[in-house]
């Protein structure tokens, strides 16, 4: 019998033993900071919490002689305005996206494909302030108005391109046996993908479009130039609206002291919170049935 | 010239899917041993390469015909050719016919949807939709347009037919993929039969399943036979021998290229094979 090489061994023991720690700390690294950041949210967020800052609108900041903080009123508008306008959104983005995504995946195969495929990669990565100059050249410029709605579209146009991509991936893992038991049972290609494709693969579609909208919800830049902010609230997306993000951007002009300041980590908290409820809710309201 | 009516109208009876009218025609054609299927000079191209090469074949209504031969010979080939379902293939291209009944199924004006409601197929993994058992025999018969009780009779019929429903009356709403592989394959096969198809297509159905599971599909094929033409892909001799009419022995030429080397009733395949490829591949000399 030849005798194992005991050198080797501890060598290779000693390698791998240095490219675990070398990943553990990379991982670590990259975690923490976004572990401050959400600890923070929620440590300084949670306080700032009153039914009075959820059920009441902004108010302007008084001055006052004293430097006592004055009441600067609550975020019910902004709430309502950011679950309308991401909502809109979802709307817009859904249809489009789902329908691009099954084509991609269920027929997309030549030259035309892999452009789209190569266009939604590049869109999804692009900045989010030329979806606004888009929607603002295209719509703003020429109604001459600033809606609600089209701050829709330009969230639509981030939203789009990751509902693809994730659809497209998650339709891939769909056993292709499984398509053909449904085709060779007689029924045409778009019946077998909407009754038996989409339904094996509906968790994941869903998770796609909750990253969508989670995105969409938190997004600044485009709502600056394509929506007139509102400070109360409004249920028309033909018209001004505030929103969580634009919020947080306004309101820190304005605040007069620091202890104003927590209402920015409220909303803060609450537009990472209200991404969490609605995913949940979704959740639930489309649990399989089986 | 009457022989050719009669077989046009037994044909035309079998294909309205109307419980208890098929059994009767059905043997009745099969006394008659009329051709389900037809296979004509027919060849398939996946891309340059020429998988199967200047097949005939008839297939006898009724009866159950095995496929044999050695692995990359074509026979899946040629089974998915008898409801086109190479045609999800891009780079498939076909020459000559296959006739079902009278009808060439390579006719540009055939319906591929329809034809595959008449041509049904299981396959060589179980592959149950991520539904519930019911949901997924009733698969094939949603536009039918049935009413509630009528379909709760065709799916009970189906299962009990594939030798399932003693396992699952109890537990109907369930996922398909709780079943054992087993049970699934039966499962597949029930769902396939639901729609009463007049020819049932398997390949390698029990390649996956355990000897038990083997026999009772077996068994389970011997049932269907005389209501349902079976065409069956199997590379277990025994089983070919044991559980069908007719036997095509198929075997890949110089070119690579699947080629019938051998056809007739089970019984002279392999007791009295005339050609010698055939002898050594069922004695288990190569292949
Ligand atoms: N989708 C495909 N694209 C290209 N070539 C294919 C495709 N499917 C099968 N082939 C080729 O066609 C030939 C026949 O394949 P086929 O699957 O019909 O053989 P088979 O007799 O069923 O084999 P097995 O007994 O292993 O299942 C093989 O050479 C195979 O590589
Ligand atoms: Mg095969």
């Amino acid at each position: 019998m030849k005798t194992l090489n005991m050198a080797r061994y501890r060598r290779r023991k000693l390698v791998d033993r240095i490219m675990r720690s070398m990943t553990v700390v990379a991982t670590l690294l990259a975690l923490i900071p976004l572990f401050l950041i959400l600890g923070y949210i929620v440590i300084q967020g949670a306080s700032a919490i009153s039914w009075h800052f959820l059920s009441t609108d902004y108010k302007v900041p008084e001055l006052s002689l004293d430097g006592s903080a004055s009441d600067v009123g609550g975020i019910r508008y902004a709430i309502i305005g950011t679950l309308l306008i991401a909502g809109t959104a979802t709307l817009i983005a859904l249809p489009i996206g789902l329908l691009a995504g099954i084509y991609l995946s269920e027929y997309g195969k030549g030259r035309f494909a892999s452009f789209v495929r190569f266009a939604t990669d590049v869109l999804s990565g692009s900045p989010s302030i030329i979806a606004g100059v888009v929607v603002y050249i295209v719509l703003v410029k020429t109604t001459k108005e600033k809606y609600a709605f089209y701050g829709s579209v330009a969230l639509a146009l981030l939203m789009i391109p990751i509902i693809v991509r994730t659809t497209e991936e998650i339709l891939k893992l769909v056993p292709q046996t499984v398509r053909e038991a449904a085709v060779a049972l007689g029924v045409p290609q778009w019946k077998a993908i909407l009754t038996v494709v989409l339904p094996a693969a509906t968790g994941g579609i869903l998770t796609g479009i909750m990253l969508a909208f989670a995105r969409a919800a938190g997004e600044t830049a485009p709502l600056i130039v394509t929506v007139f902010v509102s400070n109360s609230v409004e249920y028309n997306v033909f018209g001004s609206m505030g929103s969580l993000p634009m919020y947080i951007y306004r309101t820190l002009d304005e605040l007069t002291s620091p202890e104003q300041y927590k209402v920015l980590w409220g909303a803060a908290f609450v537009l990472t919170a209200l991404v969490l409820v609605v995913n949940i809710l979704v959740r639930v309201a489309t649990r399989r049935r089986v | 010239m009457s022989d050719v009516i009669a077989k046009r109208q037994t044909a035309e009876v079998a294909s309205t899917p109307r419980v208890g009218v098929t059994v009767q025609t059905a043997n009745q054609a099969a006394d008659a041993l009329g051709h389900k299927m037809q296979v004509e000079d027919f060849s398939l191209y996946y891309g340059a390469f020429k998988a199967i090469s200047g097949i005939n074949l008839q297939i006898v209504e009724g009866r159950i015909t095995a496929f044999i031969g050695p692995s990359g010979c074509g026979k899946s080939t040629l089974l998915r050719s008898l409801n086109r379902m190479n045609d999800l293939i891009p780079s498939v291209r076909t020459d000559g016919r296959v006739l079902l009944d009278s009808t060439n199924i390579y006719d540009p004006r055939v319906d591929v949807v329809e034809l595959r409601r008449h041509v049904g197929m299981v396959f060589q993994r179980p592959n149950p939709f991520p539904k519930s058992i019911f949901d997924n025999v009733a698969f094939g018969l949603r536009r039918l347009k049935l009413s509630k009780s009528e379909l709760e009779d065709r799916v009970q019929e189906s299962l009990r037919r594939a030798a399932l429903w003693d396992d699952v009356k109890d537990r109907l709403k369930t996922p398909a993929t709780g079943l054992s592989g087993g049970q699934q394959q039966r499962l597949c096969i029930a769902r396939a039969i639901a729609p009463e198809p007049e020819v049932v297509l398997m390949d390698e159905p029990c390649s996956a399943l355990d000897p038990i599971s083997t026999l009772k599909i077996e068994e389970l094929m011997m049932d269907l036979r005389g209501r349902y033409t079976i065409v069956i892909v199997t590379h277990n001799m025994q089983q070919a021998a044991r559980a069908s009419d007719y036997t095509a022995f198929f075997m890949m030429n110089e070119q690579r290229s699947g080629e019938m080397v051998e056809y007739g009733p089970t019984g002279t395949i392999f007791t009295n094979p005339q050609d010698k490829r055939t002898e050594d591949y069922i004695t288990g000399r190569f292949g």
